[in-house]
């Protein structure tokens, strides 16, 4: 039992960070029918920004913010330099420009900084743990999830009652009926994407207080795992992506521990496993996104 | 099903700047409008006008290029050739959105409402270009026009049926406070009484002086509804006239059914 709530705790703050690396995918998918595989570059960039920072002696309550702007201005800059381009492409050409820029961005780093791995240093207070019972539960989890949770409101707020978040479900539900309404289409994609920043911005300052170094292909896992949280929701549907981030939180950290010590370390691929079985019972994914009119 | 009572909103009070010409003036007119698919000429040298407080029929087989054409007015499609001139400006080739603004509003074929967003919700969509201000009176004042959507205000409209997702559409354009209201088959699709629902509704429209252009497929009905009409055939306009005098023409409907 107590193992388990303790599963619980840890999965959740795993899970959290997926959650917002899930949703900005999800957004992004929505208005545009793009499934970024560039999502990770975002946590490239702004983790070698924050190695700037550190390393010069810059506190980490600096580093924050400055993480979370790069994250924004780098989905700007990508969606300007790239996306626009192949705006209302073939699924496939946009997930090719997608491939694209998660290379040239690695490409950049390898090229022009260096291959080996940065370290800067961690917050302090990043392993610090405290006691509810026989629990010990990490400060970081705490507040991991206490931030994800509020971010999640923020966006909801965001999505349900402003006329920002009306128009950007309206045309992510059909595009050209949203624009016959007056909504402007470079609006609604910028706004997407400065959100996708902003929420893949406090998934990678967390992402970076835990992993305390950067290197060019730091985005891959943040990528994969945000991705396959969008995946697993099922795609389309923004609800359905926080959902699979907390679920492959959980089935990781679950797995982790219930699993032999001999194939623990093939956690990663029995969550694979686990997840092309889910594919193949719900293709569409946990949350299938319907529309259909009826008449 | 409840019958629409329409009580007629004011009309004077469009969005945009530009003075709306006043009644039986040019409103729309379109001269030599040419719209392609890559080599296939959907529409083809288009002339056709509209002026303010007529309703104006577009009639036409399936195929014809009636969608064609009101899409190239409101800037969804880009023309090849021709140009529309709304409220004395050259509006060829505009975006929608800069469109909506100056005050033209397209009800899209087959109603297109936001399947997931309620009722209010897609209301609220339909006035986007709006002041904050005016938003809560307009959505009022639909609320009292259309009483099903009324009924049904928090439900996420893909719950409507086939006639109350036509009102909510309607309904929908309308919140932009249209000078010119384009529908594309606003009868498409639905059952004989909710046809009625919906030509009582242009009806009503035509009373409070809205100045309206509908592609019907539904002939006869139409041309009863209309000031005037266009016949529409093979991308070309092959007829004008009143809609009485287009009845008369039987060789017009020879070649499509609808009538
Ligand atoms: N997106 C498209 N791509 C290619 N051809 C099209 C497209 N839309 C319509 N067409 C063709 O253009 C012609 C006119 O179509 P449309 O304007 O939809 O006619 P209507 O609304 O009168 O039924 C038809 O022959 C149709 O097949
Ligand atoms: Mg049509």
């Amino acid at each position: 039992m107590t193992e388990l709530l303790q599963n619980l705790i840890d999965g959740l703050g795993r899970g959290s960070i997926y959650a917002l690396l899930a949703l900005g995918v999800a957004v992004i998918f929505g208005v545009m029918h793009l499934l970024n595989f560039a999502h990770g570059e975002l946590i490239t960039v702004s983790g070698y920004a924050a190695m700037w920072a550190l390393t010069s002696g810059v506190s980490w309550w600096l580093a924050v913010p400055l993480i979370i702007v790069v994250s924004i201005a780098t989905s700007l800059v990508i969606e300007r330099v790239a996306f626009s381009r192949v705006r209302g492409a073939s699924d496939f050409t946009l997930l090719l420009t997608s491939f694209g820029v998660h290379f040239v961005v690695q490409a950049i780093f390898l090229l022009y900084v260096s291959a080996s791995v940065k370290n800067f240093p961690r917050p302090g207070w990043v392993s610090n743990t405290y006691s509810i019972g026989s629990l010990k539960v990490e400060w970081f989890d705490t507040v991991v999830i206490l931030v994800t949770l509020i971010t999640l409101a923020a966006v909801t707020y965001l999505l349900q009652r402003t006329m920002f978040g009306l128009s950007l479900r309206a045309a992510a539900a059909d595009f050209d009926t949203a624009r016959l309404m007056g909504v402007n289409s470079n609006n609604v994609i910028r706004g997407a994407f400065a959100l996708s920043g902003l929420l893949a911005g406090i998934a990678g300052v967390f992402w970076l207080m835990r992993a305390g170094q950067t290197q060019p292909s730091a985005g891959i896992d943040p990528m994969l795992k945000g991705v396959l949280a969008a995946l697993i929701g099922g795609l389309g549907s923004l609800r359905g992506a926080v959902l699979g981030g907390f679920v492959l939180g959980l089935a990781e950290v679950v797995l982790r521990s219930q699993l032999p010590d001999s194939i623990a370390s093939l956690t990663e691929g029995v969550v694979f496993a686990l997840i092309a079985l889910l594919f193949i019972f719900r293709p569409g994914g946990l949350i299938t996104v319907a529309h259909a009119e009826r008449v | 099903m409840a019958k629409t009572c329409w009580s007629p909103p004011s009309v004077a009070d469009s969005q945009s700047e530009r003075p709306t010409p006043g009644a039986g003036e040019t409103l729309l007119r379109v001269s030599g409008l040419t719209t392609k698919y890559g080599a296939i000429s959907a529409l083809r040298d288009a002339d056709l006008h509209v002026n303010t407080g007529e309703v104006v029929g577009l009639i036409g087989p399936n195929g014809a290029g009636k969608t064609t054409l009101l899409g190239t007015i409101a800037g969804l499609l880009a023309p090849d050739a021709g140009t529309v001139v709304f409220k004395g400006d050259d509006i060829t080739g505009a975006p929608s959105e800069q469109l909506l603004r100056s005050g033209l509003s397209l009800v899209p074929e087959h109603r297109r409402i936001f399947v997931d967003l309620t009722v209010e919700e897609n209301l609220k969509i339909g006035g986007f270009t709006l002041p904050k201000a005016d938003r809560p009176a307009l959505l009022d004042e639909m609320a009292e026009q259309f009483p099903v959507l009324r009924e049904k205000w928090t439900t996420p409209a893909g719950y409507l049926s086939g006639g109350e997702a036509q009102q909510l559409a309607i309904g929908r354009a309308l919140m932009s406070k249209p000078d010119l209201l384009m529908m594309d088959e606003p009868s498409l699709g639905l059952a004989p009484l909710l046809v009625d629902v919906v030509f009582d509704l242009i009806d009503s429209l035509r009373a409070s002086g809205r100045t309206i252009l509908v592609v019907e497929q539904n002939a006869t009905r139409m041309l009863a509804a209309a000031d005037r009409a266009y016949v529409l055939r093979s991308g070309e306009v092959v007829a004008e006239g009143s809609g009485d005098e287009l009845l008369a023409r039987s060789d017009l409907f020879d070649t499509f059914v609808g009538g």
